[in-house]
């Protein structure tokens, strides 16, 4: 009975080998119900996700399991055997639940503290459930991965920065704005990037999209696709007056907007506040409009800027998230073990009332002429001596103690406790 | 007893600001919610004493400073209690929890003697003239604990350093529009209790308006909110500016009540 994991991910396979090995719907199950039959694996769970495929298995020997899964992946997804050598890792026991905990945190992710996986692993562990792969063991892992997880992310700051600049920029607009919907939004220009942060910010509800480009035809097209209107370039300032949030990204050489503009444009809109994206290099915008009243320009060193503090931010708060994973792990050993020492208090328990009871038989049989009151008595003697007897045991052996093996052999020695095997099924 | 309420209620608010101060350091839901608590018991208690005073002296318990600035107190909580329910605004505990600690805690340093009215002010103008001061007041109160938000949050997006406090203000939006909606209420509040104010003058001592200290203080009070919503209004003066002038105010608010009191001598002045 052994915890085992068995995987790859971003670090160790490229996409092509992550994309032949995902286990995409139906074949989830399918792989769920084969691996099953593989003698020496008792559960199993797995977690297939773009940057990651991963089986948590019980197994009787992770040499074993690591061999068997190999052929199974090999033999279910058509490819060399070979090709795996590299890309799979093995981690057992306490490595293998410090690797589950990890995971479900987000701390073993491309992006650390990304929120999805939380959601992927407790879907892989429903479509285990659902095809009853799981026990005991990996039902109790699954869950308690689960809490840590939450507990990390409700007791650290790991997510809750952004790491990107499009979503850096729709963090700022939140703090700026209080909701995006209902706010209208402008893209001057139509460079790549501008172009990924203006479907972040319209993502988050966006009414009234208006493009302006110098070429207007290709303005059109991406006015099209952002359910939007292009305007000419040259009446770009004329629509400013109800754009709250701009985008710029022009590639023109010098500013497109200069801050005696901004001035003209404030008063007309009453001073109500713009934010305004300047992503193109050299930039577009005039930095000195940041000192008007209720604008806030970010240029895309700005930017980066606070993606870089929230990166410093989110590492300070991995730390604090492995203290927290080490201290759950720390319970999660000391449940295993009372969970190894449980068939042989039972076996000690059993073996006493087996005494008790034979004992008992012999006595009330030579004592026939005993009423019901003396019967009770003598019950009540025999079962406060054996639980008197066998509670030490019992203590000792759900203690959590280093040598606990070894106690477990002395007690089932002494007390000749044999056919614990039995017991274990 | 009603002593008793009083230290009990100042006890609390202090236990619940320090948590709020704490909060901005190193805040989470439980530190939010140990704040709401110690301040909703602060406040039962508060209320009590009130009651209590109420019942000993047969009359709205403001007739000295020490019951004015409890009052007030009491009504900054009960709206703090509001906007909290409303809009749950992180982190505005801390910053009116502080201003609640210190008004009470000059309250508990003035003479607490419960006294007569003198028969002048025996009218039931005082209930309705200083009931709508005094909620107006609290109403300016939020806003320039909610102005001094604005201010911290909009100078991390300004100078786009986004760590500290960045996280857990509420947008600068919200900050703006809260701000403008307490001044909205605080400012016909205000004219309100000018307005009974006259009316009530007139009754007591023969003339609407004689220029006492604090009428006129009120009234240069009434001018700087005046200013802050026509401003707004007509030449767009939001964000930044609005939340500055409303702190300006408050500044004006507070030296109606206890400057005028103790350093200027006039017919509003307590024995």
């Amino acid at each position: 009975m052994k915890i085992v994991v068995i995987g790859l991910n971003h670090k160790t396979a490229d996409i092509e080998l992550r994309e032949k090995l995902a286990f995409n719907g139906p074949r989830l199950e399918e792989g769920l119900l084969k691996i099953r039959e593989i003698p020496g694996i008792r559960e199993s769970v797995i977690i297939s996700t773009c940057n990651r495929v991963e089986m948590y298995l019980n197994a009787n020997d992770s040499g074993k399991a690591y061999e068997s899964i190999k052929d199974f992946l090999a033999g279910f997804f058509d490819i060399q055997r070979e090709s795996l050598d590299t890309a799979l890792y093995v981690y057992d026991e306490m490595k293998a639940v410090k690797h589950i905990f990890r995971v479900a945190s987000s701390l073993d992710s491309m992006v650390v503290g990304e929120p999805q996986i939380l959601g992927q692993l407790k879907e892989a562990f429903e479509a285990a459930l659902g095809k009853k792969t799981t026990g005991v063991l990996l039902n109790r892992l699954l869950k308690k991965s689960i809490s840590v997880a939450k507990r990390v992310r409700t007791e650290t700051r790991i997510a809750e920065n952004a790491v990107s600049i499009s979503f850096a920029a729709v963090e700022l607009a939140k703090k700026i704005f209080t909701d995006l919907s209902g706010k209208s939004f402008m893209l001057l220009g139509a460079g790549e990037m501008a172009e990924l942060a203006a479907k972040h910010i319209i993502s988050n509800g966006v009414r009234d999209i208006v493009v302006a480009n110098r070429t207007y035809e290709r303005g059109r097209e991406l006015a099209k696709e952002f359910n939007g209107r292009a305007v000419k370039f040259e009446d770009f300032l004329h629509e400013m007056v109800h754009s709250d949030i701009l985008i710029c990204s022009t590639g023109a050489q010098n500013y497109v907007l200069l801050k005696n503009q901004m001035q003209k444009v404030m008063k007309e809109r009453k001073n109500k506040p713009v934010f305004i994206i300047d992503i193109s290099v050299p930039r577009n915008i005039d930095p000195e409009i940041n000192d008007l009243n209720n604008v806030y320009l970010y240029d895309v060193d700005d930017l980066q800027g606070v993606v870089d503090t929230n990166i410093l931010e989110r590492q300070k708060e991995a730390k604090k998230a492995e203290d927290i994973i080490e201290e759950e792990i720390e319970t999660f050993r000391k449940w295993l073990s009372s969970l190894d020492s449980v068939p042989t208090v039972i076996a000690l328990r059993e073996k006493a009332e087996s005494i008790k009871k034979e004992e008992l038989e012999r006595l009330i049989n030579r004592l026939p002429d005993i009423g019901e009151k003396e019967r009770k008595a003598i019950e009540n003697l025999a079962n406060s001596i054996i639980n008197k007897l066998i509670h030490a045991p019992t203590i000792a052996l759900k203690e959590d103690t280093e040598d606990k093996d070894m106690l477990i052999a002395t007690i089932k020695r002494l007390y000749g406790l044999n056919g614990e095997d039995d017991v274990e099924k | 007893m009603e002593i008793i309420l009083f230290e009990l209620a100042l006890t609390f608010y202090f236990t619940a600001t320090i948590v709020s101060i704490m909060e901005l350091f190193k805040g989470t839901k439980t530190t939010s919610k140990i704040m709401l608590s110690l301040s909703i018991i602060g406040f039962a208690l508060h209320t009590s004493n009130i009651i209590a005073r109420y019942v000993i002296s047969g009359h709205i318990p403001i007739a000295n400073l020490h019951e004015a600035s409890s009052f007030f107190s009491w009504c900054i909580v009960m709206l703090f209690f509001f906007l909290e329910y409303r809009y749950r605004l992180g982190l505005l505990g801390s910053f009116i929890m502080p201003v609640v600690f210190v008004l009470m805690l000059s309250s508990s340093m003035l003479p607490r003697k419960i006294e007569p009215l003198s028969p002048v002010l025996q009218s039931y103008w005082l209930g309705i003239h200083t009931v709508l001061a005094f909620v107006g007041d609290a109403a300016f109160a939020m806003a320039f604990g909610v102005g001094i938000m604005y201010l911290i949050q909009e100078h991390y997006v300004k100078s786009k350093r986004l760590g500290g406090l960045f996280q857990r203000l509420p947008s600068l939006q919200m900050l703006d529009e809260v701000n403008y909606r307490l001044i909205t209420i605080g400012f016909p509040l205000l004219t309100l209790a000018i307005i009974t104010g006259a009316l009530w003058a007139e009754s007591a001592w023969g003339s609407y308006w004689r220029w006492d200290p604090k009428e006129v203080w009120s009234l240069i009070t009434w001018f700087i909110y005046a200013l802050v919503l026509h401003v707004r209004l007509t030449a767009g003066w939001r964000g930044k500016r609005a939340a500055i002038l409303s702190i300006i105010g408050f500044c004006a608010v507070l030296f109606t009540f206890f400057g005028v009191n103790l350093l200027l001598k006039g017919l509003h002045s307590f024995k």
